[in-house]
């Protein structure tokens, strides 16, 4: 835990906490009014008021627990859900953290006057100045606080959206029966080639497919790992009895798999994905054929 | 080991089932190291010993979570000693799961014939002739 740099004596948080928890419901009705509770809390004024009350308790509690500093102080544990919901919020509004952690800022300054109105009888200026001093260290706690949650509710929603366009950027088509496949579009990496090659694979065993068919002419560049992971996959539906076949290779890419030397001499490819499909439909002995132009000449 | 080979479920040996001039090896759970040699060893002397010509081996691969590079390279050797007595291996029925550990593992298994299944297996191997017209309707259709 960290001890408090300033010289906050244990005394003034404890003064501090007393206060909080006297003018709580004053302070609430100001917060209330602030841009941070408004905006959120849109419904009706009452829940605002409430909200801030709960943030109230919580700054009391800390500032008598003595944690001023302390962004892990028990005392916040029993906000984070709302400020993370209130952070969320803002940040759906369009607010950058840096805005967000102002407006927290600007819930300061209705408690400084508060405190100072309750002092205002009291000669001993330095009890003041420590008391305002704590708050200000209390309040920039909070926004701390407040930005920690911002941040890694921020972070959860992009890991659960790496996470969807993983899932989303790999559908594996069934072209015919027996036949799979996958066609693949943008910058491929090793965390996409893995989910590619595992769902093509799972494909397989589940539509029975001797052929699987990896196109890639949605693939910008490849680089020598795509490569390696490319060879792969195709060694590895290759160990399960199901036949790869690599499509769609651009003029560039080839140049450069060429240029790195990788040796895709055992790998099937073809121009496109319509060739790919047409040599799997061939091996597996099936014939199309353009239908003859009158129907005469057809029986 | 001429007549009955040792059929005993469990930890001893994996049976090996004979049906016409295919041999049928199902690998379920776990194959411990020494049974895999005892494995690679019936296999031989049931292709050598046999009254037929053994046209070749089938081994079901699809109870099997775990293949590890000993495995692995015991049944590339059974593939190789298998050529040698004029009887080609496939593995059928690997899992994606197997698959992608052996590719990881580097050991790609050149020369093994793979199948889908136990019957694309057979059919691979010239046998079950008679399903194939059917296997040949169901996919034009």
């Amino acid at each position: 835990m960290q001890v408090a740099e300033h010289d906050t004596a244990p005394g003034t948080a404890k003064e501090l906490g007393a206060f909080l928890e006297r003018r709580r419901e004053q302070i609430a009705q100001r917060w209330a009014d602030a841009a941070l509770f408004r905006t959120v809390f849109t419904v009706s004024r009452d829940e605002a008021v409430e909200a801030c009350k709960a943030v109230v308790d919580t700054l009391a509690d800390v500032a008598r627990s003595g944690q001023l500093e302390d962004v892990e102080a028990p005392g916040f544990g029993t906000v984070r859900d709302q400020l993370g919901r209130m952070a969320a919020a803002r940040a759906r509004a369009g607010f950058t953290p840096v805005q967000i952690a102002g407006e927290v800022a600007g819930l300061r300054e209705p408690v400084t006057a508060l405190l100072r109105a309750e002092f205002q009888d009291d000669s001993d200026d330095a009890r003041v100045t420590a008391c305002t001093q704590a708050l200000a260290v209390l309040t920039a706690t909070l926004r701390l606080v407040i930005l920690e949650t911002t941040v890694s509710a921020g972070e959860e929603l992009i890991a659960r959206q790496r996470q969807q366009l993983l899932e989303v950027a790999t559908p594996v088509i069934k072209l015919w029966d027996g036949v799979v496949a996958v066609p693949l579009i943008g910058t491929l990496d090793s965390a996409r080639s893995q989910v590619v090659m595992e769902s093509l694979l799972e494909a397989i065993v589940d539509q029975r497919a001797a052929y699987a068919i990896l196109d890639i002419t949605g693939v910008p560049t490849v680089d020598s790992l795509v490569a390696q992971h490319l060879m792969k996959t195709v060694a590895a539906a290759r160990l399960m009895g199901a036949e790869c076949i690599v499509s769609g290779i651009r003029p560039a890419i080839a140049q450069t798999i060429v240029q790195l030397g990788i040796d895709l001499g055992s790998i099937i490819t073809r121009a496109g994905l319509a060739d790919a499909l047409a040599y799997a439909l061939t091996q597996q002995g099936i014939v199309v054929s353009a239908r003859p132009l009158t129907d005469a000449g057809s029986r | 080991m001429t007549g009955l080979p040792a059929m005993h479920p469990g930890p001893g040996p994996v049976p090996v089932l004979a049906l016409g001039d295919v041999l049928l090896v199902t690998l379920l759970g776990e194959l411990h190291d020494g049974a895999a040699e005892q494995l690679q060893h019936d296999i031989s002397q049931r292709i050598a010993s046999s009254p037929m010509p053994v046209a070749g081996v089938v081994i079901d691969l699809s109870g099997v979570e775990i293949i590890d590079s000993f495995l692995g390279r015991v049944l590339a050797e059974i593939a190789a000693s298998a050529r040698l007595l004029a009887a080609r291996t496939v593995l059928a029925g690997m899992r994606p799961a197997v698959a992608i550990t052996l590719v990881e593992l580097g050991l790609t298994l050149p020369g093994l014939s793979t199948a889908l299944n136990v019957e694309k297996a057979l059919s691979l191997l010239g046998r079950a002739s008679s399903a194939a017209p059917t296997a040949h309707l169901e996919e034009g259709a």
